[in-house]
């Protein structure tokens, strides 16, 4: 089988990350997506971390590290400084975390997505704040123990549905992409380098550190989610109309999918069939958005 | 060419003159008009920039220091609640060494409500690093938005030129508004030695541990020693080319002065009419007006006060606990030196109240009367 994945690197070996890193594989194949000619921000998030200490860099690209809540602007400013300079070559890209994206910088990236600034916004999704040691974001699903959600007062709301609050900006693009399907990712990533304006990705990022699971599962738990329809791929373009999936999941029952994750091991079995109910009704809310094929 | 015009709009001109390529403002009472004529600047393309309408001061900032970092000129102006919104953002203008022009019109903070002026938005931005500028009329706040860019893309650190709220924001007044091309001669394109390009990869910001954090530190600290020096060669580059020079402070009859009053912004201007005034009836008084509040000009007060017998301190502001900022600035300033004149720190016009010539007559006479300060705040004029 022929691979489409560039064999090219962009990204640098001796990074920071954990083991089993998702952040650091989405990264890795975005940039072979890309090729060397972006400029990336950084807000705090476990990328700020796992880039390298002063004065090593490992994305192999200009980066500015910013503020928290600061991602999407400081990719607008950038690209407002790059157009002034006649550098229409260059992609400007705000790669964030969950906390930075869902929470903290949701003001920032609406305000760019509204005046549909000419970025990339890639929001690489661990379901927590795990850079400052695992708290709970408004990412993280129904259920799940987090370091400020402990196990007997788990996470009581379900995830943001950050992509169709994305969806109501009306801007030309926007993806979700996950590390356990890098063709998909990065097809999407070519596409979005085309088209101009903001530009959304929200991309599964799997820690196993922050979900107590073995490393060796990173690549494995993040297929899982797809193919248990709690992590949907899917592109949404002509500004927010046109929905629809690129990955048919199997359906698997969730339970394959939290089974393997410590974060869930203290569940009942209610519970995980109450998962089973936001994963089916949200699928269903995503079906009647969605073209068929 | 003579313009009348309000302070506000002297900033969009000084930005414009400087050629602004990215300004990024969110709208606040009484900042609006700054930002209402570079719109139509950018519009009708007496500018060529980008103006990035951001959907907060925050946003403001970061937008104008990621452009700076990008190698454009950078403008935002601001006041109050969201100067105080920006506080992040400016320590990372200043730790980023992006050279961010930022007008700042002072307006008293809330609550209550309030929009008349007052200088403890600016005064509580102090420790971040920024240079800060109090300007008296409306030609200086047009001609300190070109000198912020020369002085500032020299050593790299942001600028805050800062006018009083409606005693200059919405005050016309004529002001020369200088020729494009003499701007041009006397300011430089903006070119850092670093920037974020693709063709020279590297990080900025990145996890400095103590080992490099310290030194990074340092060279702020240098390069605000440097622009002391650099604003004042500034200034006379900029005298010979428009007639007017601008240093750290502006002294007025302090020669012979046996009471200096320092001041700073639109109340020095009362303060000289008064002087004079006093002159007149054979008191030997003068002004010392602080121009550059930061990087703070130690020599040139110590140089203006040293022959004082009695020092007057007027603050539109307060240190809440402690004493007016000014007073406290000058009081430390003089420490180490071997005269010791009393010195009387006076609070006055607090939330926008006016600064009359009879309340700074008032300041002066009492200083006069006293042998020195019996606390270590003098409110002028509270109805308690």
């Amino acid at each position: 089988m022929k691979l489409t994945i560039p064999e090219e690197e962009v990204m640098n070996p001796g990074h920071l990350a954990c083991q089993g890193c998702g952040a650091t594989l989405a990264m890795r194949y975005f940039l072979k997506a890309t090729g060397p000619r972006v400029i990336l921000d950084f807000p705090a998030c476990c990328w700020s971390v796992i880039d390298g200490p002063f004065p090593y860099s490992a994305v192999g690209v200009p980066l500015f590290h910013t503020a928290f809540e600061t991602a999407a602007i400081t990719a607008s400013g950038v690209r407002a400084a790059l157009d002034m300079l006649g550098k229409k070559d260059v992609h400007v890209i705000a790669w964030a975390g969950d906390g930075g994206t869902f929470d903290i910088g949701i003001q920032a990236l609406s305000g760019a997505a509204e005046r549909n600034d000419n970025i990339i916004y890639v929001c690489y999704d661990n379901e927590a704040y795990m850079n400052t040691g695992i708290q709970r974001s408004s990412a993280t699903p129904w259920g799940a123990w987090t370091t400020t959600t402990p196990e007997k007062h788990p996470k009581e709301t379900p995830k943001k549905d950050l992509v169709a609050i994305m969806a109501a900006h009306r801007i030309p693009y926007i993806a979700t992409a996950s590390i356990a399907y890098p063709e998909d990712f990065i097809r999407k990533v070519k596409k979005a380098l085309t088209i101009e304006g903001c530009r959304f990705f929200h991309v599964y990022a799997s820690c196993p550190t922050g979900w107590k699971m073995r490393p060796e599962l990173a690549v494995q738990v993040a297929r899982l989610a797809v193919e248990c329809k709690v992590f949907p791929l899917l592109e949404i373009e002509d500004f927010g109309e046109k929905w629809r999936i690129t990955k048919k999941p199997k359906g698997l029952p969730v339970t394959e999918y939290l089974k393997i994750q410590g974060r869930f091991r203290h569940l009942k079995e209610e519970d995980i069939k109450f998962i089973q109910e936001i994963v089916d009704r949200e699928w269903e809310r995503l079906m009647k958005k969605c073209i068929s094929e | 060419m003579i313009e009348v015009i309000m302070g506000n709009h002297a900033l969009s001109y000084g930005a414009m003159l400087a050629r602004a390529q990215v300004i990024a403002a969110y709208p606040i009472t009484p900042q609006t008009q700054v930002v209402e004529l570079l719109s139509e600047f950018c519009a009708d393309g007496r500018l060529n920039a980008k103006f990035i309408k951001v959907e907060s001061e925050h946003s403001a900032m970061a937008a104008c220091i990621a452009a700076s970092a990008a190698g454009a000129r950078a403008f935002t102006a601001t006041s109050a609640q969201g100067l105080a919104l920006m506080h992040e953002e400016l320590h990372w203008a200043v730790g980023a060494r992006t050279p961010v022009v930022l007008g700042n019109i002072n307006r008293a903070m809330a609550p209550p409500w309030t929009i008349w002026t007052e200088q403890n938005d600016s005064l509580s931005q102090r420790d971040v690093g920024i240079m800060q500028i109090y300007c008296q009329d409306n030609q200086e706040v047009l001609d300190s938005v070109i000198l912020a860019y020369k002085v500032g893309e020299q050593v790299l650190l942001p600028t805050m030129i800062v006018l009083d709220a409606f005693f200059l924001s919405h005050t016309s007044e004529p002001v020369d508004v200088p020729d494009q091309e003499l701007v041009d001669k006397f300011l430089p394109p903006y070119n850092p030695p670093y920037k974020l390009d693709p063709d020279e990869p590297h990080a900025f910001g990145g996890l400095t541990s103590p080992d490099w954090y310290f030194e990074l530190r340092y060279q702020i600290e240098q390069a605000m020693v440097k622009a002391k020096e650099l604003i004042e060669k500034a200034g006379r580059e900029f005298e010979q080319l428009f007639g007017r020079y601008y240093g750290l402070v502006d002294p007025y009859r302090t020669d012979d002065a046996e009471i200096v009053l320092v001041s700073s912004a639109t109340p020095a201007a009362t303060a000289r009419m008064v002087v004079d005034k006093l002159r007149e009836n054979g008191f030997k008084v003068g002004n010392l007006r602080i121009r550059v509040f930061r990087p703070f000009p130690f020599e040139k007060v110590i140089e203006h006060l040293k022959n004082a017998k009695k020092i007057a301190v007027l603050d539109r502001n307060i240190s809440f606990g402690h004493s007016g900022i000014f007073y406290q600035e000058v009081k430390s300033a003089l420490y180490n030196q071997d005269f010791h004149p009393p010195i009387f720190g006076y609070i006055a016009g607090l939330g926008g109240r006016d600064i009359t010539p009879e309340l700074i007559e008032e300041i002066f006479i009492e200083t006069m009367q006293k042998d020195k300060p019996e606390s270590e705040t003098i409110f002028k004029g509270v109805k308690l």
